[in-house]
């Protein structure tokens, strides 16, 4: 079981493990005895805290600085202890620390009381998940053990985390320096016998309730390791909530493809029928659809994920740049992976004081923020109060992880990024008096975008060539776009260069299709978000896709499907009488 | 689920977000029974398959069982295996047993030298060639961009801070205050050209919980660690000449997991064998800073 220990800066966190550790027996032999003799040897005051703030400058400034693991075994159960920093200038691996923790422990300094980042620690836990929490006072040896010193922390403290809608299991009064209440009762606090430090953490409970969710499976990963003589098609991952079974009906989200559990995969382990949550595992699908990571599996008969672009959210934020308007982050969420605009700014909140602030238009570091994001394409998701797990994120500025947040709804958006670039373009456009229909009429053709889609090396830019040649020489008024995205990988994609090829396509394909011309472009594992992009900014034109090799779409409707290019001058006709059957390539009439 | 079984899914999990994210990945496998659980882990995360080279750092001074254990496993479960020398340093005998070094020095230039320079791809790479079952010797090697360690929190105090993926800068440091944030199974894994990442799957282990694990799996483990007749038995494997045997008559594992849990060990650190950690006692921490595992 983990937990974090956290706190305003100074306030004991270090020396309560420490002590918890010393008087449990829980050091390996001669650490004591090492740290004093080294203590002695530096002619300094030993401290506790010398136990677990390893580092040099943590020593050398008596402060912790990064969160650090420790190992604990009580006589109930194995703990990793984590040890969070106080100051401001370390939040950010606070949270790194707080964040792996299953419940937390609070210390208040009994003489300084309740501090800013008693506050601050205390609200970032909701937005962390962390939902149990127990208070230490501590220090009770500098406020003479009095009782009514504990009691108003305890009743100043309580209405904070009412406020923030959260309840500590309970408030000890201690002193980790002298040993009291860390893992029995005092003596010097003979109106305190409730529970010690140490029968708390033994009174954390385990979260249970993840299994009883739905269904929630972030592929990670789809593997086949045909080199080495596997062709078993793995999707793998690892279950954040809920059940599955052999011969259970999956669906893929946002993508909505639907297959069944043929078997679930592991090494040096006998048949499994089922597996649940926590497991890292993998599965292999009677029907083999096309998926990519960072989908999230939902079984079919639970209630899906949702998905959509446009999610209001509770974001912190830790980078020193603010967060800003039409910068591309990227987002992180549950395995996927994608850019991410911030748009609009709710509210900013002051953590340690909870007051807010409704005119911010950007979000600064330390801030708690209500906002509205939206992704490049659909995203699968859950709220937060629903499922933690998939309804948290990270969003990523510049190679660091910048913030954190929570999903609190979905939002219905009439306009999005494209179509808002649209509508100003339009507005901009000064339309000459040429018509399409007069163009169309000259040309003796219908303008329109061919693309020719399908996975890598299928030959696409051959048969574009061709068919560029063919038209040309038939009299048609066509242009083949030869920069093809067939060097932009997978991870391009998430890097987000992907998705400003797909915009110029759109643009470009814009500008030649309103010219009047036929454009051809080939493109590598175009999906329906990317076409609707193109779509959009291509109107009012419109295109036809030729799709060669696998067909990966999961909405759009291909009209020519060539599943292996081998013939292409037989190809490049059967897209000449497609375009002649839909009327771009307009016959004469004698 | 147990604790085991935690540990094991979240390491799984480690090792499927780094192959995902990293396209020059490697894994270094001392030998010793942390990163051989470290490559059963890799075998359960890729369902039997191993798709991750593996790098050992050869200082010549390895015990020779453990070369041996090395090719044998190596071979068996056909590993990409790769070795990396300081052959230079090793010519001029610049080392601790040439009595040219500290300790420290020597495996800087054995263990942290070698290590940098076999991963940068400049210095020459042995590459177990499963065909003819020679190593071959590759120059001009790429990069590796992600390297993965089996580091455990509990060994030393700079340990318990590092992250589960953690990044170095050009010249391989370190820089422990400004860790990137990491958070609900988020980590690093976007990283400006000319950085790497060293990634930590066994970081929430203690040395119990990978003999627990050992004995769960039945990991074919090197002889090294049990007592055969001495009273003595490896406790932690390195270089011969500064590692030395504790006195122990542990026989398999169960017996290790039972001295560990309640028996001799139950509150003595694993490092306390080792002689270069007792030179400074700082010494790890200014090591780590610089590249050392
Ligand atoms: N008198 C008294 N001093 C204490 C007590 N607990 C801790 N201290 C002292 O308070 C100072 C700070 O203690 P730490 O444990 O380092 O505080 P911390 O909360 O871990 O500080 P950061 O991690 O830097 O935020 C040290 O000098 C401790 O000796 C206590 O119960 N009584
Ligand atoms: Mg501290």
């Amino acid at each position: 079981m983990n937990i974090v220990v956290i706190g305003h800066v100074d306030h004991g966190k270090s020396t309560v493990i420490g002590r918890l550790m010393a008087d449990t027996h829980s050091l390996p032999e001669g650490k004591l005895e090492q740290v004093k003799a080294r203590c002695a040897r530096d002619a300094r005051p030993f401290e506790y805290a010398f136990l677990l703030d390893a580092l040099k400058d943590e020593q050398a400034q008596g402060i912790t600085i990064d969160s650090a693991r420790c190992f604990f075994r009580s006589a109930q159960r194995e703990y990793i202890i984590i040890d969070a920093p106080g100051h401001i200038e370390f939040l950010r691996n606070m949270i790194s620390g707080a964040a792996r923790a299953e419940a937390a422990l609070l210390i208040i300094d009994a003489k300084e009381g309740v501090q800013e980042n008693s506050r601050r620690h205390g609200y970032l836990l909701s937005m962390l998940g962390i939902r149990q929490v127990a208070v230490c006072v501590n220090k009770m040896d500098l406020a003479d053990y009095s009782q009514a010193v504990f009691e108003s922390i305890r009743d100043e403290y309580r209405a904070f985390l009412q406020q923030i809608g959260v309840e500590a299991l309970d408030f000890i009064p201690c002193s980790a320096r002298e040993g009291d209440n860390i893992v029995a009762n005092s003596d010097r606090m003979p109106w305190y016998r409730g529970p010690s430090t140490l029968d708390i953490v033994d009174s954390f409970a385990k979260e249970q309730d993840t299994i009883d969710k739905p269904f929630r499976f972030p592929v990670q990963d789809v593997y086949k390791f045909t080199e080495s003589g596997d062709d078993r098609r793995i999707v793998a991952g690892r279950i954040e909530t809920g059940s599955i079974n052999v011969g259970d009906e999956v669906i893929f989200l946002p993508s909505g493809k639907r297959s069944k559990i043929a078997s679930i995969e592991g090494f040096n382990v006998p048949v499994q029928t089922g597996a649940c949550a926590g497991q890292s595992t993998g599965f292999t699908l009677t029907e083999q659809v096309y998926v990519n990571p960072g989908e999230l599996m939902c079984k079919a008969s639970d209630t899906p994920a949702q998905t959509g672009t446009h999610l209001a959210v509770n974001i912190f934020w830790m980078n020193r740049q603010p967060m800003i308007y039409n910068k591309k982050y990227k987002i992180k969420l549950a395995g996927a992976r994608m850019p991410v605009w911030l748009r609009e700014v709710v509210t900013v909140l002051d953590a340690s004081e909870l007051t807010t602030n409704s005119n911010r238009q950007q979000i600064e570091r330390h801030d708690v923020a209500e906002c509205i994001l939206e992704t490049l394409k659909p995203i699968a998701f859950d709220l937060t109060t629903e499922i933690a797990q998939t309804g948290r994120f990270v969003i990523i500025d510049n190679y660091e992880i910048a913030g954190g947040g929570v999903v609190l709804k979905a939002v219905e958006s009439a306009t999005n990024r494209v179509t808002e670039r649209v509508q100003q373009r339009e507005q901009r456009w000064q339309r000459s008096t040429i018509t399409p229909q007069v163009r169309s009429t000259r040309y003796n053709q219908r303008s329109t975008l061919v693309l020719i889609c399908g996975p890598a090396n299928t030959g696409k830019e051959k048969l574009a060539k061709a068919l560029e040649e063919d038209l040309f020489q038939s009299g048609r008024y066509v242009y083949y776009l030869g920069l093809s995205n067939s060097s932009l990988s997978m991870d391009v994609t998430e890097s987000g260069e992907r998705d400003e090829y797909i915009r110029r396509l759109g643009e470009v394909s814009h500008l030649f299709t309103d010219a009047g011309l036929i454009l051809i472009a080939t493109i590598s594992d175009l999906d329906d978000y990317e076409l609707e992009t193109i779509n959009t900014l291509n109107q009012p034109s419109d295109f036809r896709i030729i799709n060669v090799g696998p067909n990966r779409f999961s909405r759009t409707q291909v009209d020519l499907q060539i599943d292996e290019l081998n013939d292409i001058p037989a190809a490049v006709q059967e897209i000449k009488k497609l375009l002649t059957a839909q009327r771009y390539l307009i016959e004469y009439y004698l | 689920m147990d604790q085991l079984e935690t540990l094991e899914s979240q390491s799984i999990f480690i090792l499927r977000e780094a192959y995902r994210s990293f396209q020059n990945l490697v894994m270094l496998w001392s030998i010793g029974k942390d990163s051989t659980v470290l490559l059963w882990l890799a075998r359960k995360a890729f369902f039997g398959h191993a798709p991750i080279p593996l790098l050992h750092i050869d200082t010549s001074y390895k015990i020779p069982e453990m070369i041996e254990y090395r090719d044998r496993f190596a071979r068996e479960w056909k590993l990409n295996l790769i070795v990396g020398q300081n052959v230079e340093a090793l010519k001029a005998k610049q080392t601790f047993p040439d009595s040219n070094a500290t300790r420290l020095q020597c495996c800087g230039r054995l263990k942290s030298e070698a290590l940098k320079h076999t991963l940068s791809g400049e210095w020459p790479r042995r590459v177990l060639n499963h065909e003819t079952g020679e190593y071959d010797i590759v120059e001009g090697g790429e990069p590796f961009t992600g390297v993965i360690v089996g580091a455990r929190a509990d060994e030393e105090g700079s340990r318990s801070k590092e992250r589960y993926f953690s990044p170095r800068d050009q010249h391989n440091e370190w820089d422990v205050s400004e860790q990137p944030l990491e958070l609900w199974n988020q980590f690093k894994t976007d990283f400006a050209p000319g950085t790497h990442v060293r990634i930590h799957p066994l970081l929430d282990w203690t040395e119990l919980n990978i003999w627990e694990y050992i004995e769960r799996e039945n990991i074919p483990i090197i002889g090294l660690y049990f007592d055969r007749g001495g009273g003595k038995r490896y406790r932690s494997l390195g270089c011969f000449p500064c590692t030395f045997p504790v006195e122990s008559t542990a026989k398999n594992v169960s017996e290790i997991v039972e001295e560990l849990r309640s028996g001799k060990f139950s509150n003595i650190a694993e490092r306390s064998g080792r002689a270069q950690d007792k030179e400074d006692f700082s010494g790890l921490e200014t090591l780590r800073r610089d590249g050392y595992m």
